[in-house]
């Protein structure tokens, strides 16, 4: 499953793997902003980001077909409202939708699968999201590997038992559907009562430990300029092309 | 419905951005006020589990298949703020790990999914919790989650000069009908199987006689705001939809006329005016928003 | 073994939302660093027993841990005294990786944060899994994520143990780990198991539940066969 391939990514090591994470997300935020108000829809200006990304993938040691390919996910539904817009006369913007969403959808791949989720919500905290967020985020995602195979297994167990006929129309019936939620709901809940008899056995005073990020240092500075200085070249040298 | 980044124009998703941080903070303060820290993690689970929900099929017949969004279900089960903290999380988790829907844009998914879809669930649920209208209030809470999702994303990419016409709104709106038909369906089918097990797992609303009348306040503004939103996209639209609509001269004057013509004055290049009759638009849904958490969240307290 | 018995519980009795006796009057004595193994079918109460000597749960009866009355004010006292591995690994391991995992004990103590996270890598290398601080749960396997478990009670310094259906998902060769394990610890243990080899290896005594109450107590080999506890036909 995909954040299965994503959590084994991002606990890798390489250049972009070790840089801190608070740097990693401001760098993010310059290149997702300077695409989304870059001007018209130049082909020079997607390959020059393009370009910066690409470099970025390779320095992680990440495969660059399979990250290239992981976040075409998003063109579907862009291109749809690319096609529309196509044909009600507005090339420009069709183009923009597809290049400026394939783009934007690479970079959050390229931080995400070099980032541990659990430091990459540290430093969303860091930088003022709410701990109340932060900490259904992070237990979200410790449980979401669980409860998504055990809902995985639930489908492919009621779809061998159902009947050929609504097999052909979906797997299995509506009423089925709504008792495997309800199924699941049941075993999500006894599990969050699991959780909260183990915290309590060990005394829970209602702290939650979580990582702590270093200061970032010179290195982290470097790739910091670095990335910006890349990302405003593509985005200056649109305005003067 | 998620919006993908370089889809809203710049002052679209800044203005959503500031508008669904004001609101999440907001929601952030109350649900700690309502509920334990311990039971954090049960709340984490919950959206785990919304975010499994989302995977298993519903057949709708001709081979098609609809999912949860699961906004209505966490409402009587979790009650609104708490909601509206998980399915936060959920489009954060969705939005980093799965790329459904853009990080810029994750104000925008998150005031329509997260505070609006959960405050339009929530609405019906709370005015007719008891009594015979209950199974009702369920299932539209279900069905005005996704409409209002679906109206605001749409209001939202108009406003962001995202051209879509009127047959193509005709058929969007239609899917969405038949989604918000699925969800509310899906809902009650899976809260009645709850209720089967545990009948302690669908909590009641708290009633007062005050805050239902708050809501409806702010559902007012909510559909004023749509017309502001859909007017500065398209002047000329609302009066057309007027006239196919066969509304009578007399009374286009009176409504339609004013908000067509609605724009900032006094604001130099044009999209800067469209672009603010959203903002405030935006702005005014916010303050709604705000409002209508303290209120419930006071209520709470007393 | 000293004889200063670390529990006392006297008359212990548990009933279920809907009526149902779980416990119907149970006794138990433990000493310092004994292990007892609590053998019986399932639904025999062995769970809830256990749960309410750290009151997760609360019945009737007396309870006493080093000498500490079971009540109210002193649970959180009672809590690090006495560290439950339960049977599901994922419900007690949840927090983001392992090492904030096991950090979770002392610093709801209150230790300060540096020496929380020392203390957490000490008590992961006593267990054997230093090298799996920086991991996620959902990459390690079920024998580690039993020793991580183990690892984030023992770094409380409990002097109690309790262990339920710890061999669960343990192949043969984590059973015996987790035997070579448990006989280097010096806290007093109870283990609650289905599992007869794992039993006779640790325990010195055994205590058979039956529909909520004790049918017989004494040494591991005589309760087995006196209750027909093996799976081996005989």
């Amino acid at each position: 499953m995909h954040h299965v391939v994503i959590d084994r990514w991002s606990r890798r090591a390489s250049l972009i793997h070790a840089r801190e994470p608070r740097i990693k997300l401001i760098a993010l935020a310059i290149f997702l902003i300077s695409v989304a108000t870059t001007p018209g829809a130049s082909a020079a200006a997607a390959s020059g980001y393009l370009a910066v990304l690409i470099a970025a993938i390779l320095l992680s040691g990440l495969p660059l077909g399979g990250v290239l390919a992981r976040a075409a996910a998003v063109l579907p539904f862009s291109a749809a409202f690319a096609v529309v817009s196509w044909l009600s006369g507005d090339t420009q913007r069709a183009a923009a939708l597809i290049g400026k969403s394939y783009l934007s959808a690479v970079a959050v791949l390229l931080v995400v699968a070099t980032t541990p989720l659990e430091r990459f919500v540290r430093a969303m905290e860091a930088l003022g999201t709410p701990r109340l967020v932060a900490l259904v985020v992070l237990f979200l995602y410790r449980y979401l590997f669980v409860i998504s195979e055990q809902a995985q297994h639930m489908r492919v167990a009621a779809a061998c038992r159902a009947p050929r006929r609504t097999r052909l129309s979906g797997g299995i019936g509506f009423r089925a559907a709504a008792g495997a939620v309800g199924v699941l709901f049941a075993r999500s809940y006894a599990r969050a009562e699991g959780i909260h008899r183990s915290m309590f056995a060990r005394g829970f005073e209602g702290r939650f430990p979580t990582v702590a990020l270093d200061p970032p240092r010179l290195p982290d500075f470097l790739f910091l300029l670095l990335a910006a200085a890349l990302t405003l070249a593509v985005r200056i040298g649109v305005r003067i092309g | 419905m998620h919006i993908p980044d370089g889809f809203l124009s710049t002052p679209v998703w800044a203005a959503l951005d500031l508008a669904a941080v004001t609101s999440v903070v907001s929601l952030a303060r109350s649900t700690q006020r309502e509920i334990d820290s311990s039971r954090i993690p049960a709340l984490g689970v919950m959206g785990a589990f919304v975010f499994a929900a989302q995977m298993i099929n519903f057949p709708v017949g001709f081979g098609t298949s609809g999912h949860l969004l699961g906004s209505a279900l966490l409402v009587v089960t979790l009650g609104p703020a708490a909601s509206a903290v998980v399915m936060t999380s959920i489009l954060v988790v969705q939005a980093l790990i799965f790329q459904d829907g853009g990080v810029l844009a994750l104000g925008a998914n998150v005031f329509n999914m997260a505070v609006a879809g959960v405050l339009a669930a929530y609405l019906p649920y709370r005015i007719w919790s008891a009594g015979a209208f209950r199974n009702m209030a369920i299932f539209l809470g279900g069905f005005l989650s996704v409409m209002s999702v679906a109206a605001l994303a749409v209001a939202e990419l108009l406003v962001s000069g995202i051209r879509m016409g009127t047959p193509v709104l005709g058929v969007s709106f239609g899917l969405f009908f038949v989604n918000a038909l699925l969800e509310g369906a899906i809902t009650i089918a899976v809260v009645k199987s709850l209720e089967s097990m545990r009948p302690d797992w669908v909590r009641a609303p708290d009633s007062s006689g005050r805050t239902v009348l708050a809501s409806l306040a702010a559902a007012a503004i909510l559909l004023a705001v749509f017309g502001v939103l859909f007017a500065s996209a398209d002047p000329d639209g609302l009066e057309k939809l007027a006239e196919r609509a066969g509304i009578s001269g007399h009374a286009r004057n009176l409504i339609v006329a004013p908000l067509a013509d609605y724009e900032l004055q006094g604001a130099g290049w044009a999209w800067i005016r469209k672009a603010g009759a959203g903002l405030v638009g935006v702005a005014i849904l916010t303050v709604a928003v705000l409002l209508l958490g303290r209120l419930i969240a006071r209520r709470k307290d007393a | 073994m000293s004889q200063n018995p670390v529990i006392e519980a006297r008359g212990l009795r548990y009933r279920y939302d809907d009526g149902t006796l779980a416990l119907a009057g149970v006794d138990f004595r433990l000493h310092a660093g004994e292990t007892v193994a609590l053998l019986g079918p399932n639904g025999s109460g062995k769970t809830t027993f256990v749960m309410m000597l750290n009151g997760l749960i609360s019945g009737e009866g007396e309870i006493s841990v080093c000498g500490m009355r079971l009540e109210r004010r002193n649970l959180t006292a009672i809590r690090h005294r006495i560290g439950m591995v339960f049977q599901d690994s994922d419900e007690q391991l949840f927090m983001p990786t392992v090492l904030e995992d096991v950090a979770f004990g002392p610093l709801n103590q209150g230790i300060e944060r540096e020496q929380s996270l020392k203390a957490a890598r000490t008590a992961l290398e006593q267990v054997g899994v230093a090298d799996a601080a920086h991991k996620a749960p959902y990459h390690l396997s079920a024998g580690e994520k039993r020793r991580v478990a183990l690892a984030g009670v023992l770094v409380m310094n409990p002097e109690i143990l309790v262990l339920d259906e710890p061999t669960t998902y343990l192949d043969p060769p984590g059973q015996r780990e987790l035997i070579h394990l448990l006989k280097g610890l010096p806290q007093a243990k109870i283990l609650v198991t289905h599992d007869s080899s794992f039993a006779q290896a640790l325990g010195q005594r055994a205590v058979f539940f039956e529909k909520g109450r004790v049918a017989g107590e004494g040494p591991v080999g005589e309760i087995i066969r006196r209750f027909e506890w093996d799976s081996r036909p005989s």
